[in-house]
């Protein structure tokens, strides 16, 4: 499919890069899909801050801060991943086995910074495994990460059983926790900081990261301009097991509790938050600062509805509308503009390139 | 394409007014019920705003549970609520556990996912003035104030070599199914029942067997105990699904009325059996009163009539009162026992 529709959309994006230099800078920028998000994040802190009892606190910071960072954390691979098409859904279970590995290394005896390094060596592995599968093997990665998300499940459950391992130094479970200063802010918000600057960075500012939207636009176009397509998947298939797994360990320190089945389910979380920051989930488009709005915007939605005592049932109901909406709204926009742009153009065969 | 750039705006502004009112509406539904738990925390009147935080939501066990808690709050005058995680992970009671911290409700009472992971944010609450109950499942113990059991061990041993004594005339060989091998409850119970069996010489504990709480395993095990103990006059299975699916195997086979069963069991799983006779009685706590007394534990831990001490005493309507125990805890009292009488008025 994708070589016959190649050829046509070529000149159209030229023409559309002409229009959009076209327009004045401060239009460019605000003017998009995630800024559309971070203006409705702004929107509902604003809102919430007004209306709800408590939200507006240092505290309500903090708390939400520390909820979403595991999500944070595994949202900025998880863009790179999808930009190129691709996707990872085995990355809670990864979170799960990480959290296992590091319980029961420390158990036995391991210092906490040894163990967590093995976690994130397992986490290497398990995102090699991946990317191996859907490069060298050329199977889907909605196949091959629905079958490691129960593999990597299966093991974590397995080696741990029902128990939990919660031993752990107290040093460490409250450094997880711990704020800078008066702030709110948690301490682990820096290392968050810091892989934001750097997957933001390799993301839109190197070669390898124009690869990655080369990828997502078409694989083959991408092949023949250079792109190492596979090296570059492989990469970062690697890069988010690895990040997953410091996702589990966090996980495990901030909840002092090692256990088989923890972060279940965190998978879709991760996905919904980036698809609503402006991620298309057929690849090729999107940017970072969106996905870390969408991921604020429904942390920040479900702290604000807990705390007006809203059941946990219809804060689902609304995060799941906003995600149709938005998702809905930009098909509908590519949709009415392509119609407006060129109203005969229907018999030409140029179709939209969304 | 100018035109289309004004469809943009419009569109977006219509999505930003559009989670506007979304954010709205949920605000104003708190702005709202947020005043009610102030209400109560008026300085002469102690704040019996209770909020009862089950594993999940949608459970039939806790929303028999809450239900009695929610009954005995309506007696005293307290506010009720109830909040939840869909998912019973530990993680999503634990930003249940702070957002009800802000609230600065009265007690928290909370059957936990995880015994220690939702202990830092127990703690961060019990600092704040919130009071924090157990019931069903236990956190570390100086995570709470109180811990409201359901049955003790000798409690639950008791009912079940009682049960099985009275269907079988106290004489007769008997077996057990139980999960598995290394199940820690069930083996401390076992422990127990063998003890109690002491004062039944004419009853023979002939074999125990493992299902491991699997279906299938457990209906094929009672087979076995069957074949192998032809004289077998009585199965007990403290486990719940052991119990049912025993009960599925006795009720299709010759044994049906001449083989008793008991355990513990729930109603929902059971009725059949006992509807259908295989099964005469089974035991297990009931969850509405556990909720109850629960909530009443909770009143008088905010009110300061009891510190959690060994030895405090409280009364919890009308369940009468009650003693708290070692370790901060109290115990509902003997197991109830589920019969055709009885059954349909529970549904958990």
């Amino acid at each position: 499919m994708a070589s016959v529709t190649a050829p046509a959309p070529a000149p159209e994006i030229k023409e559309q890069r002409y229009l959009d230099h076209g327009q004045p800078l401060w239009r460019r920028v605000l003017l998009t899909r995630e800024m559309a998000i971070i203006g409705l994040l702004i929107a509902v802190i604003i809102v919430a801050s007004a209306v709800v009892p408590r939200f507006g606190t240092t505290v309500t910071l903090g708390f939400l801060l520390l909820d979403v960072t595991p999500i944070l954390l595994i949202a900025l691979p998880m863009t790179l991943v999808i930009i190129t098409g691709e996707i990872d859904l085995s990355v809670a279970s990864m979170v799960g086995l990480s959290s296992v590995i590091f319980g029961v290394l420390h158990q036995a005896g391991l210092s906490i910074p040894t163990a967590a390094l093995a976690a994130l060596v397992v986490g290497a592995m398990g995102g090699t495994i991946n990317g191996l599968l859907v490069t060298a093997v050329g199977l889907p990665s909605l196949a091959v990460t629905i079958g490691t998300l129960a593999l990597y499940r299966g093991l974590a459950v397995g080696i741990l059983g029902t128990t939990a391992i919660t031993d752990f130094p107290r040093y460490w479970t409250q450094l997880a926790k711990a704020k800078i200063g008066d702030t709110g802010v948690p301490i682990v918000m820096i290392l968050v900081a810091i892989l934001a600057v750097i997957f933001a960075v390799v993301l839109h500012f190197t070669t390898f990261g124009r690869g990655i939207y080369a990828i997502g636009l078409s694989t083959e176009a991408a092949t023949f301009s250079g792109v190492r397509v596979k090296r570059t998947k492989l990469i970062l298939f690697v890069a988010i097991g690895i990040i997953a797994a410091l996702a589990g360990v966090y996980y495990t320190l901030r909840f002092g509790s090692s256990r088989g089945d923890n972060a279940t389910g965190m998978e879709l979380q991760v996905i919904a938050a980036v698809l609503l920051g402006g991620v298309s989930i057929f690849g090729g488009r999107g940017a970072l600062h969106g996905v870390i709005g969408g991921v604020l915007l429904i942390g920040v939605l479900a702290s604000a509805l807990r705390l007006a005592n809203v059941t946990s049932d219809v804060i689902n109901i609304i995060t799941g509308v906003l995600l149709v909406l938005s998702v809905v709204s930009s098909s509908l926009l590519a949709w009415v503009q392509s119609k407006r742009a060129k109203p005969g153009a229907a018999q030409g065969g140029r179709v939209s390139t969304k | 394409m100018k035109f289309g750039n004004k469809l943009r705006t419009v569109a977006v502004t219509a999505a930003v007014g559009l989670a506007f009112t979304a954010a709205g509406c949920g605000g104003g539904g708190g702005g709202e019920a947020a005043p009610g738990a102030e209400a109560s925390a008026s300085p002469e009147d102690a704040n019996l705003a209770i909020t009862f935080l089950p594993k999940n939501l949608g459970n039939p066990y806790f929303d028999t549970s809450d239900k009695g808690g929610e009954t005995a709050i309506k007696e005293f005058g307290g506010t009720y609520q109830e909040v939840g995680p869909a998912e019973a992970t530990p993680d999503a009671q634990v930003s249940y556990i702070n957002t009800l911290t802000q609230q600065q409700v009265g007690a928290i009472v909370i059957s936990a996912n995880d015994k220690q992971a939702v202990c830092d944010a127990l703690t961060e609450g019990r600092d704040a003035g919130v009071k924090v109950i157990t019931f069903d499942s236990d956190t570390n113990p100086d995570c709470r104030d109180l811990y409201v059991n359901q049955a003790t061990a000798e409690g639950i041993a008791k009912v079940q070599i009682d049960m099985i004594a009275e269907q079988i005339g106290d004489s007769g060989e008997i077996a057990i199914l139980s999960a598995s091998a290394n199940a820690t409850n069930q083996n401390a119970w076992i422990e127990l029942m063998k003890k109690e069996l002491a004062n039944h010489p004419n009853i023979k504990l002939v074999d125990t067997v493992y299902g491991n709480d699997k279906d299938q395993e457990s209906f094929d095990k009672t087979a076995g105990l069957l074949q192998s103990h032809p004289n077998l006059k009585g199965i007990i299975s403290p486990t719940t699904v052991g119990i049912a699916a025993a009960a599925r195997y006795l009720s299709t086979s010759d044994a049906k009325g001449k083989v008793a069963l008991t355990g513990l069991g729930t109603p929902n799983q059971m009725r059949e059996y006992v509807n259908d006779g295989t099964v005469k009685e089974f035991a297990l706590w009931n969850p509405a009163d556990l909720g109850y007394l629960a909530a009443y534990a909770a009143k008088s831990v905010i009110t300061g009539e009891i510190k959690g001490n060994e030895g405090d005493k409280f009364t919890a309507g009308k369940l009468g009162e009650y003693t708290v125990g070692a370790d901060k805890s109290v115990v509902l009292g003997d197991p109830f026992k589920f019969n055709k009488e009885n059954i349909d008025q529970f549904d958990f």
